[in-house]
């Protein structure tokens, strides 16, 4: 088990490397860069298109890039196959995401920001459940959501999340504050 | 030889201080405390660091708080057990800091001191009649129906009234009255203590009135524990129509509120939906706005025992949007019952040696660190001494709010290990001293292991009952279990 998912993880290190050089695991948050080099990203088809695991045999799992981006302002890039949610995908990756519930909706630790407004549309509208949790975040914004909730899907491959405390010094991307 | 022998020893006594780490003790094992242990073993890889707690069972108010029917909320148990796992981490349990060991002795053994022992006492009303029987704190309720020791022979009267009055309107408050009026068939597949179980379902209780005094828009509680008590099966809630009319001054708060707007939607939708006249046997819940209690009634019949409540009407004055205080008008009301449980905030005790403020209820403190003395312009700290939670910041906030608690005392002690005032170089006897002493006062510790005895056996005597565990409720049965 723990073989496998190695070896797996191996593979996409070469894939990753293959297909984007530049493409490392951790990189320091450099804004306007970064920026940039998301935007090729997404332009590139075969980097947003969904990857299969052609080394699983039949098993084909599909997979999401995901990037988390911690306190610090540093980002972490990882796949997260489709179905998992972000807050079993942090853990699986070492992203410091607290889940002091275990993702059973009772508490608001998992919390994470969605940094562009257009993917934050993409996904299902919070439960009132989840919303009650929300209302108890720290540092809650316009795009906050719950780690554990958030589902892996094709459609939110390259989604970037923020952990709560980065919020105080960069904007979330396409958000406007609205004037009190 | 006996050179050599010199600087054996010398090389011995260098590499002990060398080895020596940092030795840390963190005074109550509630969520503030693990949180503080967890972030301190992760920032310091040579740190030690022992969680003292005066009961024989380590979480705080995970286990002794928290609703149980909210078993979810419990989960991060698993969280903080691994923490008390973590090979340079010991919980010391049945160990009363301020009558098993003083605090100037554990801050004589130890590097540093977290206090995050948190409120185990109430803020009073004081209003006459205060004193009568059949009126609890809220807190005292709480502990008895989750099995904390201190209030097993609570005994409230659940049989002798059919209304209980409910003081307060927050989470606290909201819990008692969902406790009091679920179905106990629900109730019996929890964690309750059983002596509890067996109360409610004798409990004649079926009207419970949730006082504020003010409106609400300005009510304490969270949505979800508000969705959850008006969700009860069955259940006729009752509020005046009058209490729902909103001034501009509350439209405002909604707007910059979310939990307020949220909460305020839920009591307006409840109050149109259900406002039928309850059916005769229906339990009832009474959302009462606007009213404060001025005096409790004693009973003609039952010497030294609570009839009734005397409430006042209120109206909001202040200009401070959300702080608005309930000034009574002089129009006076009575509701008659035969409990009161006030739920207006805990109050955590001071111990001997410690800073602390009556007036907040607080240790002052900067960050974390506590303050020596508060009334001069440069803030004098308590060298070593820091605290953590309801004892720092007041008793709000949820299990999460100790998450960002911890980080900031944490990050106040990080920093003076950084500067060297916190340093190994004196080397403190730490958990090793601190068992010697206790064993020396017949102090009987007990370990994380310890308390893994008495969660198996609770969950066996759960099993039996097709509930997730059966609370061992006394300190004679926690000890013994314990000692097995």
């Amino acid at each position: 088990m723990f073989i496998s998912k190695f070896s797996r993880l191996g593979a996409h290190a070469i894939k990753n490397l293959v297909k984007a050089p530049s493409f490392t695991p951790r990189t320091s948050y450099l804004p306007v860069v970064h920026n940039h080099f998301l935007r090729t990203l997404r332009q590139e088809p075969f980097c947003t298109a969904v990857e299969k695991n052609a080394d699983e045999g039949s098993e084909e799992k599909q997979k999401i890039s995901v990037t988390f981006v911690d306190k610090d302002g540093e980002e972490k890039h990882i796949k997260v196959p489709v179905g998992t949610s972000m807050l079993e995908a942090a853990h699986e990756n070492d992203v410091e995401l607290e889940g002091a519930c275990e993702g059973s909706l009772a508490c608001s630790t998992c919390h994470v920001i969605v940094m562009d407004v257009d993917y934050y549309n993409k996904l299902e509208d919070p439960t009132d459940e989840e919303n009650d949790m929300l209302d108890l975040a720290f540092g809650l914004s316009e795009t906050s959501r719950l780690g554990c909730q958030i589902i892996a899907k094709p459609e939110i491959d390259g989604i970037r999340l923020a952990l709560p405390a980065a919020t105080r010094n960069f904007a979330v991307d396409g958000y406007k504050p609205k004037p009190h | 030889m006996a050179l050599f022998g010199k600087l054996r020893w010398i090389s011995r006594r260098f590499t002990t201080l060398a080895a020596t780490p940092l030795r840390i003790c963190v005074v109550g094992s509630g969520p503030a405390g693990f949180y503080t242990a967890e972030k301190i073993l992760k920032a310091h890889k040579e740190v030690e660091v022992d969680i003292v707690d005066r009961l024989p069972t380590p979480f705080g108010l995970v286990r002794s708080g928290v609703a149980p029917d909210h078993p979810e909320t419990k989960i991060v148990i698993n969280q903080f057990s691994r923490v008390a796992q973590n090979d340079r981490c010991s919980f010391l349990g049945n160990v009363s800091v301020g009558s098993s060991v003083s605090l100037p002795e554990l801050h004589e053994m130890y590097n540093a001191v977290v206090l995050a022992y948190g409120a185990e006492s109430d803020r009073t009303l004081g209003i006459p009649g205060e004193e009568l029987g059949g009126i609890h704190a809220a807190r005292e309720f709480v502990w008895w129906y989750n099995g904390h020791p201190d209030c097993r022979n609570l005994a409230p009267d659940l049989t002798s009234t059919d209304t209980a009055v409910i003081l307060g309107q927050g989470n606290v408050a909201l819990d008692v009255a969902r406790i009091l009026l679920r179905p106990t068939m629900e109730l019996a597949k929890t964690d309750i203590a059983s002596h509890a179980l067996a109360a409610l379902e004798e409990s004649s209780i079926r009207k419970v009135y949730l006082i504020g005094r003010r409106g609400p828009v300005q009510a304490a509680c969270t949505a979800k524990e508000l969705r959850e008590v008006l969700g009860i099966k069955d259940i006729s809630i009752q509020v005046k129509q009058a209490d729902l009319v909103t001034t501009p001054a509350d439209e405002v708060v909604m707007k910059n509120n979310r939990i307020r707007r949220r909460v305020y939607d839920l009591i307006l939708k409840a109050a149109s939906s259900g406002h039928s006249p309850p059916l005769p046997d229906q339990r009832e819940l009474h959302l009462v706005f606007f009213r404060k209690p001025d005096r409790f009634l004693e009973s003609k019949d039952r010497s030294g025992h609570v009839a009734g409540v005397l409430l006042e009407e209120t109206t909001l004055q202040g200009d401070d949007l959300g702080k608005q205080i309930a000034v009574g008008n002089g129009v006076f009301e009575e509701i008659s019952c035969g409990l009161v449980l006030k739920s207006i905030g805990f109050k955590s005790v001071a111990i001997d040696g410690l800073p602390f403020d009556h007036d907040k209820g607080i240790v002052p403190n900067v960050g974390g660190r506590v303050l020596a003395d508060s009334s001069t312009d440069f803030p004098q700290y308590e060298t070593g001494l820091y605290v953590c939670g309801w004892l720092k910041r007041g008793p709000t906030g949820i299990i999460g709010t100790n998450l960002y608690c911890a980080e900031e005392t944490v990050a106040s002690l990080s920093e003076d290990i950084e500067r060297g005032v916190l340093t190994s170089n004196s080397a403190k006897p730490g958990r090793g001293g601190l068992l010697q002493l206790l064993d020396r006062r017949n102090i009987r510790v007990l370990q994380f292991h310890d308390w893994e005895r008495i969660d198996t056996e609770e969950k066996r005597g759960g099993n039996l009952k097709n509930k997730p565990r059966e609370k061992l409720a006394t300190w004679e049965e926690l000890l013994q279990v314990a000692s097995k």
